[in-house]
């Protein structure tokens, strides 16, 4: 596949005519084998989760130590170089596609544990260590690291602190913004910085609060701190089917409305439901319109008690199934169905397109009919899994890339349901983030004000605008020109307002 | 000193664009509580959001709550808790601290002080809880941010930003936030007599349980108390109860506290209750929870209070021996700087806050960056100018 509609910077053709003195410069940098420059070797890093898009970078450079990150980075500002950081290159939406004139900073050779602190329950990481690495690492004591997004095994912990991931324990343990503590920051100038760190909360403004999420706009991440946490005594699951996606999605909020907060609250509509089904046999029933999983976590005094309670909500909400898990081996084929289910979809469609809004959840059944709707006008199937807790949907729009004009629609199509998702009172991504993929619905969800207010936070970081460009804003401007104070009233101060 | 009152959020558009226009200062309040927190104001003009009042949105199946920033956080409360809920990260009231009234503050100013209490180690603060934005830069502008759903990552999270910057940023106007189901009951298991390291440890062991301690502080009443908090439905609190005495007697002779003198004890950990009433400078020290009684000890006589399992030290210093006439700041800064976290000066009478860094002493490149984010919302310093730090 080509880049499709995707407009990206204009390359810089000064800096493409000195590639072979900045191959040098940087391998002064990084000896060896850190520095990448042939075609073949760099075709790894053209493109991330969001493979549609592709683009090689003028080079690739994997550095292993902070002090290199740093004279990388104040080579590349004094240079006017770009720089697009990347990690595992696991994204949804495109966040680490390499641009043609720009530097691609590989974090994947970060991949030491340095510190693991059971007393005040952190790990310090590199940010080449994987999500499950964190946890895997503090298994033995029984602990773990709360967000787990679904790509887990792959995904870097530097990449979740620049997404900001999520997974499908949020709604009870937070986000990664959750459960970050510290960073060491490189910014494009090559400073290094350090903010939080064991103990909670800023100091000052919560520094660590705007980069967790900034996709690799305002600087580079060369350690982590992460909290972590004992695992819960026990976990049980239940299956709940219903024969509406209204019924289902009524149970969730009278679940929330209850008082109770599930560990994991997932749904799956129909399409979806069977093709799981096909794949992993996790004995989900097939004649339900919507299939919910509810796992509650705790002590098992807690989660027996609060079982009865999610049994009885989903019967007053006229479930047609509900079966409690009676096992670990149990509990643990439920979930192996919803974790399936991208490849599940995968199987039964050539290519899929994975959509990743948020709604208020009492949105749910509008969204689902007009998506059906949608479905029918671009001739295209989907399949939806749903974060239920949490409003996050995922729909799978199925196409074939090799029919002329399907990956057109399933674009189309997936850009409807976003801005379907805004209409609604809901964002463009949940936890993918914007990237390139959503870049260009950003105004459908802020006023050129709003979007100028995030970008003078990205001048205040990255004044030259050389890290990550062309990634979450429509529009580059000049960060002079953001600077500019207008005054609307000129002298005549406070007209109207009540003054004492 | 002239106070502007705006009724709604055009006017706040309208006072920031005015004072842009003619080059005032403008000192921002939500209804006071805190304006003894902080360097004096240094403004000519008060912006006082008390008259932006109002939950606009409440939906508690949805877990969300809107509401304009001058809205009293006590009908906040009390509203959401008509319906089973709380505001999870506990906002301690700084009211009766400083010398006012209890339950008096804004949500605006829950927010901007990014406030939390004893739940902070297990539900976060109220940066963790703020999901959405409306607010005024210092550009005169008004610009959003976030939305009402939980979960989102579209754009910079500018809440985060908004969290704890005391109004030098922006004036907020509208606030979303996440609410969260009250717990049934609570209990708390007490240990007593134990010393600051002692303590650190059993605190330590507690949150490293799968007890799910809500609430880890020391304190003296009638001699050293370690308290550990449970919350939930009542089976599960039993349950947990046992399980927490069993692991806490190597570190001493334990006792159960109910439900109610549970919520009191709490309660004034949250407001550091034993600390008000009287002027003593106050620190609020954030360090890693192990360095916490070593920071202490380097804090000479002071009275201490520890919340977060350690990690929150509030520090009242003994009358007469604030010699410097610094409030210890150079004690405070240089255990601050030996152990790791950061302090700040919460009481202390107004030429020494504005003598001494009252905020976190930050590095040079920290410092700058600070800078350079004020300068991209309020270019022109109009906004509570100096609150934080000089020239911020």
């Amino acid at each position: 596949m080509s880049i499709m509609s995707l407009t990206l910077p204009v390359q810089d053709e000064a800096v493409l005519a000195r590639r072979g003195e900045i191959v040098a410069a940087l391998r002064a940098i990084v000896p060896g084998e850190g520095v990448i420059d042939a075609e073949r070797e760099m075709r790894p890093y053209e493109s991330d989760g969001l493979t549609a898009y592709r683009q090689l970078p003028m080079v690739v450079v994997l550095p292993q130590t902070t002090a290199q990150v740093s004279a990388v980075l104040r080579y590349c500002h004094a240079n006017g170089i770009r720089v697009v950081p990347r990690g595992a290159g696991t994204s949804l939406s495109g966040g680490a596609l390499p641009l043609g004139d720009a530097v691609l900073l590989g974090m994947g050779k970060f991949k030491r544990i340095r510190e693991i602190d059971f007393a005040n329950r952190v790990v310090v990481a590199e940010p080449g260590v994987t999500n499950l690495a964190v946890s895997t690492a503090v298994a033995h004591e029984g602990f773990y690291y709360a967000p787990d997004p679904s790509s887990q095994i792959a995904c870097t912990i530097g990449g979740n602190v620049a997404e900001n991931s999520g997974g499908v324990h949020c709604l009870k343990y937070g986000m990664t913004t959750n459960n970050v503590l510290g960073c060491e920051l490189v910014l494009i100038t090559g400073e290094i910085l350090r903010l939080g760190g064991k103990h909670l909360d800023a100091g000052g403004y919560d520094l660590l609060g705007i980069v967790t999420g900034s996709e690799g706009l305002l600087g580079v991440v060369t350690e982590v701190t992460v909290r972590i946490l004992k695992k819960p005594e026990t976990a049980r699951a239940v299956l709940v089917g219903f024969a509406s996606s209204e019924d289902a999605g009524a149970c969730v909020g009278a679940i929330i409305g209850a008082g109770i907060i599930p560990g994991g609250m997932e749904m799956m509509d129909r399409p979806a439901i069977h093709a799981v089904e096909e794949f992993v046999h996790a004995g989900y029933p097939l004649d339900v319109e919507a299939l919910l999983i509810v796992e509650l976590d705790g002590p098992s005094a807690e989660v027996d008690h609060l079982l009865e309670r999610v049994e009885s909500i989903a019967r007053a909400c006229r479930a047609s199934v509900v079966r409690v898990s009676t096992s670990e081996e149990e509990r643990l084929l439920f979930w192996a169905g919803r974790k399936a289910a991208f490849p599940a979809v995968g199987r039964i469609s050539p290519d899929y397109y994975c959509m990743d809004g948020t709604i208020p959840r009492a949105q749910l059944p509008l969204v689902l009919a007009r998506m059906r709707e949608m479905s029918e006008k671009y001739g295209l199937r989907v399949a939806n899994v749903f974060h239920a807790g949490d409003g996050n949907l995922h729909p799978l729009i199925l196409y074939d890339a090799n029919v002329p004009g399907e990956l057109d629609r399933a674009e189309a199509f997936g850009t409807e349901i976003l801005r379907l998702c805004v209409q609604v009172g809901g964002v463009l991504t949940g936890e993918h983030g914007v990237g390139v993929e959503k870049r260009d619905l950003m105004p459908d969800m802020f006023t050129e004000i709003d979007l100028a207010h995030q970008q003078r936070l990205k001048c205040a970081f990255d004044e030259k605008g050389l890290l990550n460009p062309g990634k979450v804003f429509p529009t580059l401007h000049r960060c002079a020109e953001l600077g500019r104070v207008h005054v609307h009233h000129g002298h005549t101060a406070f007209p109207d307002i009540p003054r004492f | 000193m002239d106070i502007l009152k705006p009724r709604d959020a055009k006017d706040v558009e309208d006072a920031v664009q005015g004072a842009l226009g003619g080059g005032h200062t403008l000192d921002i309040v939500g209804r006071g509580t805190k304006r003894a927190i902080g360097r004096p104001s240094q403004s000519e003009l008060t912006l006082d959001l008390s008259g932006l009042t109002g939950v606009t949105l409440y939906e508690p199946d949805e877990l969300v709550l809107s509401a304009r920033a001058g809205t009293p956080i006590a009908e906040i409360e009390a509203l959401v808790a008509a319906s089973g809920q709380e505001l999870a990260f506990e906002p301690m009231d700084y009211g009766p601290l400083l010398g006012g009234p209890p339950d008096a503050g804004s949500i605006g100013g829950v927010l901007a002080a990014n406030l939390a209490g004893p739940r902070r180690i297990k539900s976060g603060a109220a940066r963790d809880h703020f999901l959405g934005v409306t607010a005024v830069s210092g550009r005169g502008e008004t610009f959003k941010s976030g939305g009402r759903v939980v979960k989102n990552v579209t754009g910079y999270d500018l809440c985060k930003l908004l969290a704890g910057s005391w109004g030098t940023l922006a004036v907020m106007t509208d606030v979303t936030l996440k609410t969260l189901p009250r717990a049934e009951t609570e209990g708390s298991v007490l240990l007593r007599g134990l010393d600051a390291a002692a303590a650190v440890r059993a605190m330590a062991a507690a949150m490293g349980s799968s007890c799910d301690v809500s609430g880890a502080a020391h304190m003296r009443r009638d001699g050293w108390v370690t308290a550990l908090r449970l919350e939930g439905v009542a089976p599960s609190v039993l349950h947990r109860q046992a399980a927490l005495d069993a692991l806490m007697r190597p570190f001493g002779k334990t006792e159960i506290l109910g439900v109610q003198d549970s919520r009191a004890l709490w309660r004034a950990v949250r407001d550091v209750t034993p600390f008000a009433g009287d002027a003593r400078p106050l620190w609020r020290i954030s360090t890693a929870p192990t360095a916490g009684p070593g920071l202490a000890a380097a804090l000479c006589d002071a009275e201490l209070i520890y919340d977060w399992a350690g990690g929150l030290i509030w520090a009242a210093l003994p009358p007469g021996q604030d010699t410097r006439g610094d409030a210890g700041a150079a004690m405070a800064r240089a255990a601050v700087a030996a152990a790791g976290g950061h302090a700040t000066l919460i009481r202390a009478p107004a030429p020494v806050r504005a003598a001494v860094a009252v905020f976190d002493a930050q590095d040079a490149g920290v410092a700058a960056l600070t800078r350079r984010v004020k300068e991209g919302f309020d270019p022109k310093g109009i906004l509570n100018p100096g609150r934080m730090w000089a020239g911020v």
